[in-house]
């Protein structure tokens, strides 16, 4: 689950890393009352939506009077802020953040992230603060240094001090670094955050140490034990059909193609995408029914999959493990009749029960086109479509 | 032969009493030597109980003392899976199987760790399958987990996967070309786990009784290609390989540091390009993976 910047800035500061005083607003008057409020010379108006690039998109501004925070906050609220992680439709900004102005010296990137091939969590750090990070990974490698932390025994002093000297913070600040390394580490932890990143944390004049952006990304499987996060979901930020999908515990992710596809298990779910691509068509969704496909759930998953109009025709298949097949084939049968299905459907069944399956669906009375492997599947899929 | 598991291993279920533990340990038990292999349940409410004939104790190092069992299969809900877990290794079994979906990465991360310190400090190695995994079968001798048991046929091909349903895809396709396996393992989809495919390359590499395998995997990780690399210098055996997730996109699953940190080569085109480079045969067309194989005999 993604959060905002706002958001993440609050959790950073209750584990005491410092950031920019700042209000989150709703309005053009909020932005203006928040911006009195915070008093001063300078203010950052600042989009809030969950991708990044927000800057290059137009949608942060520094206003240098009460009157510019007002006109920049009316052109970015509402705007459809596209950047290269929102796709070219762009994402409609409903929050700002307005924050005071800051005094940066100089802007470093830290992070913290679970890293899978030494079972740890990665401490990473760049002098090169501010910039898209995969740019400068891509780029200058050498420039990104990691520790890699034992949960048993947290970050320590030695590992954090690494880092805050290997980016280039001044000897004053570098108590000050190690500080917030530690905190963004704690944080981390404590918040089962998958992904905790500051960029850029900067260096003001005065040699203090603050997170001038944060990202958070938490874990979806603990959840359950941190209600205060689940409190920041804005679903706004969120596909409509993907929000939808969850409440039936349906794992679904829409794509770019025009067959729809509604598979048990992740693994043959993405399986079945690549062979229709494979076999010269693309797939409208990524779609895993799970273990236990009802006659609701798979009515709910055929739903959500006509819900996109692109969807020319759907794919179906299933392999009947503790599943059977003709428990499946009625879910079909009931469901393609309650939607009144009107774009071809190629079912693909394996395993427990596969016949019974089969005699289930050529008996229904409805255009069902069976296959018996994949690729067999998606070849008359692909055929249904043209 | 096999690897990890045969027709004398003595099982403990973690989770018997649960709605999924029955279900599935009745199945367990209905296959092949299942019934004189599944030897105790744990539930500590529940010891000195019994059921489908199956003592239950009040923990792992009870049941295992009692009744000589190695292994323990775990259907524990997440919240108390990675203590499940802990507590087979703290009985000092030799295997872990841990079916549960949805644990916490940081509970996998923190038991990951401690189950190392145990043996860095001398203490007893318990492997670990899983968690959000099928589990693993040794066609007509033992089946551990929630694998469909008739799709399996004994044999000399060895299969390994992340995924549960594709597992389950390749054996059947194996199956019905005539070819047996001899063991199929699900490592399981999760990103802190416990054996990864090199392991189980080396463990069908060093079996007699396995002449190829079919190795899946999927986005994500750099699980594959670890094991491709280890495969091109030491696997003696020939290997079909496919990766699931060419078309997914990126990002939908990872955040960008996570892609960074793996250095762009967790990508289902990366890692068939690795695999391939290793000598696998790999395919994009997951319908013919048995096929390819059968060609190579």
């Amino acid at each position: 689950m993604k959060i905002h910047e706002y958001q993440a800035k609050e959790l950073l500061r209750k584990y005491g890393v410092v950031t920019p005083r700042g209000i989150p607003c709703f309005s053009v008057d909020e932005a203006v009352k928040a911006a009195e409020e915070l008093g001063g010379k300078v203010w950052v108006v600042k989009a809030q939506i969950h991708a990044g690039g927000r800057g290059k998109g137009g949608g942060v501004k520094v206003a240098r009077s009460i009157d510019e925070v007002r006109q920049y906050a009316s052109d970015i609220l509402g705007m459809q802020l596209v950047t290269h992680q929102t796709g070219p439709e762009g994402q409609k900004v409903r929050r700002l953040l307005i924050e005071e102005g800051a005094d940066i010296q100089k802007e470093y990137y830290v992070a913290a992230l679970t890293d899978r091939g030494t079972q740890s969590v990665a401490m990473m750090a760049s002098s090169e603060g501010g910039m898209d990070i995969e740019e400068v990974a891509h780029s200058t490698p050498e420039k990104i240094l990691k520790e890699f932390v034992d949960p048993l025994v947290g970050l320590t002093d030695a590992q954090a001090e690494n880092l805050a000297r290997g980016i280039g913070v001044p000897e004053a600040s570098v108590a000050m670094a190690i500080d917030a390394l530690k905190r963004l580490y704690t944080c981390y932890m404590e918040t089962d955050a998958s992904l905790a990143e500051i960029n850029p944390l900067i260096l003001e004049g005065n040699g203090n140490i603050k997170a001038l952006d944060a990202k958070f990304n938490f874990d979806a499987n603990a959840l359950y034990r941190h209600p205060e996060i689940v409190e920041f979901r804005d679903l706004d930020e969120e596909d409509a059909d993907e929000i939808e999908a969850s409440k039936f515990d349906l794992a679904y992710i829409s794509l770019d193609g025009n067959i729809g596809c509604l598979v048990n298990g992740a693994g043959l779910a993405m399986a079945t995408m690549d062979t229709i691509k494979l076999f010269g068509a693309e797939p409208a969704n990524f779609l895993d029914v799970g273990g236990g496909a009802t006659t609701e759930k798979v009515t709910e998953a055929f739903k959500i999959m006509l819900k996109n109009s692109k969807v020319k025709g759907i794919l179906v298949n299933i392999f009947g493990g503790i599943m059977r097949c003709d428990t499946i084939a009625e879910g079909v049968v009931a469901a393609a009749k309650e939607v009144h299905l009107s774009v071809p459907l190629v079912v693909r069944m394996k395993g427990t029960n596969e016949d019974l399956g089969k005699k289930i669906l050529a008996e229904s009375g409805l255009p069902i086109i069976t296959a018996d492997t994949m690729a067999d599947a998606a070849t008359k899929i692909v055929a249904a479509v043209k | 032969m096999s690897i990890l598991i045969n027709k004398d291993t003595k099982v403990i279920t973690q989770g018997i009493t649960g709605k999924t533990g029955q279900f599935h340990t009745e199945k367990c038990q209905e296959y092949a030597n299942g019934k004189n292999c599944f030897v105790a349940g744990v539930n500590p409410k529940k010891a000195g109980e019994q059921i489908f004939g199956i003592p239950i104790f009040g923990s792992v190092k009870d049941a295992a003392a009692e009744t000589g069992a190695t292994v323990s299969v775990i259907y524990v809900p997440p919240a108390g899976a990675a203590a499940a877990i802990w507590e087979a290794c703290e009985a000092d079994l030799d295997l872990a199987i841990c079916i549960t979906e949805g644990i916490p990465v940081r509970d996998m991360l923190i038991v990951r760790n401690k189950m190392k310190q145990k043996v860095a400090n001398g203490g007893k190695e318990t492997l670990l399958l899983g968690p959000n995994c099928p589990g693993l079968i040794t066609p007509d001798e033992i089946k551990i987990g929630i694998m469909p048991g008739h799709i399996h046929r004994k044999g000399r091909i060895g299969v390994v996967s992340r995924s549960g349903t594709l597992t389950y895809e390749a054996v059947a396709q194996l199956t019905e070309i005539g070819l047996g396996q001899s063991s199929a393992v699900g490592i399981g989809g999760d990103p802190i786990n416990g054996l990864k495919h090199i392991d189980i390359m080396r463990m069908f590499n060093d079996d007699p009784d396995t002449d190829a395998v079919i190795m899946i995997g999927e986005i994500g990780g750099p699980d594959e290609a670890e094991a491709a690399q280890w495969c091109k210098a030491n696997m003696k055996k020939p290997i079909v390989g496919f990766i699931a997730g060419v078309t997914a996109p990126a990002g939908k699953r990872m955040g960008h540091a996570g892609a960074l940190i793996s250095g762009g080569a967790d990508t289902a085109d990366a890692k068939l390009a690795i695999m391939e480079e290793c000598g696998f045969t790999v395919t994009r067309n997951p319908s013919e993976m048995a096929k390819l194989l059968k060609a190579m005999l």
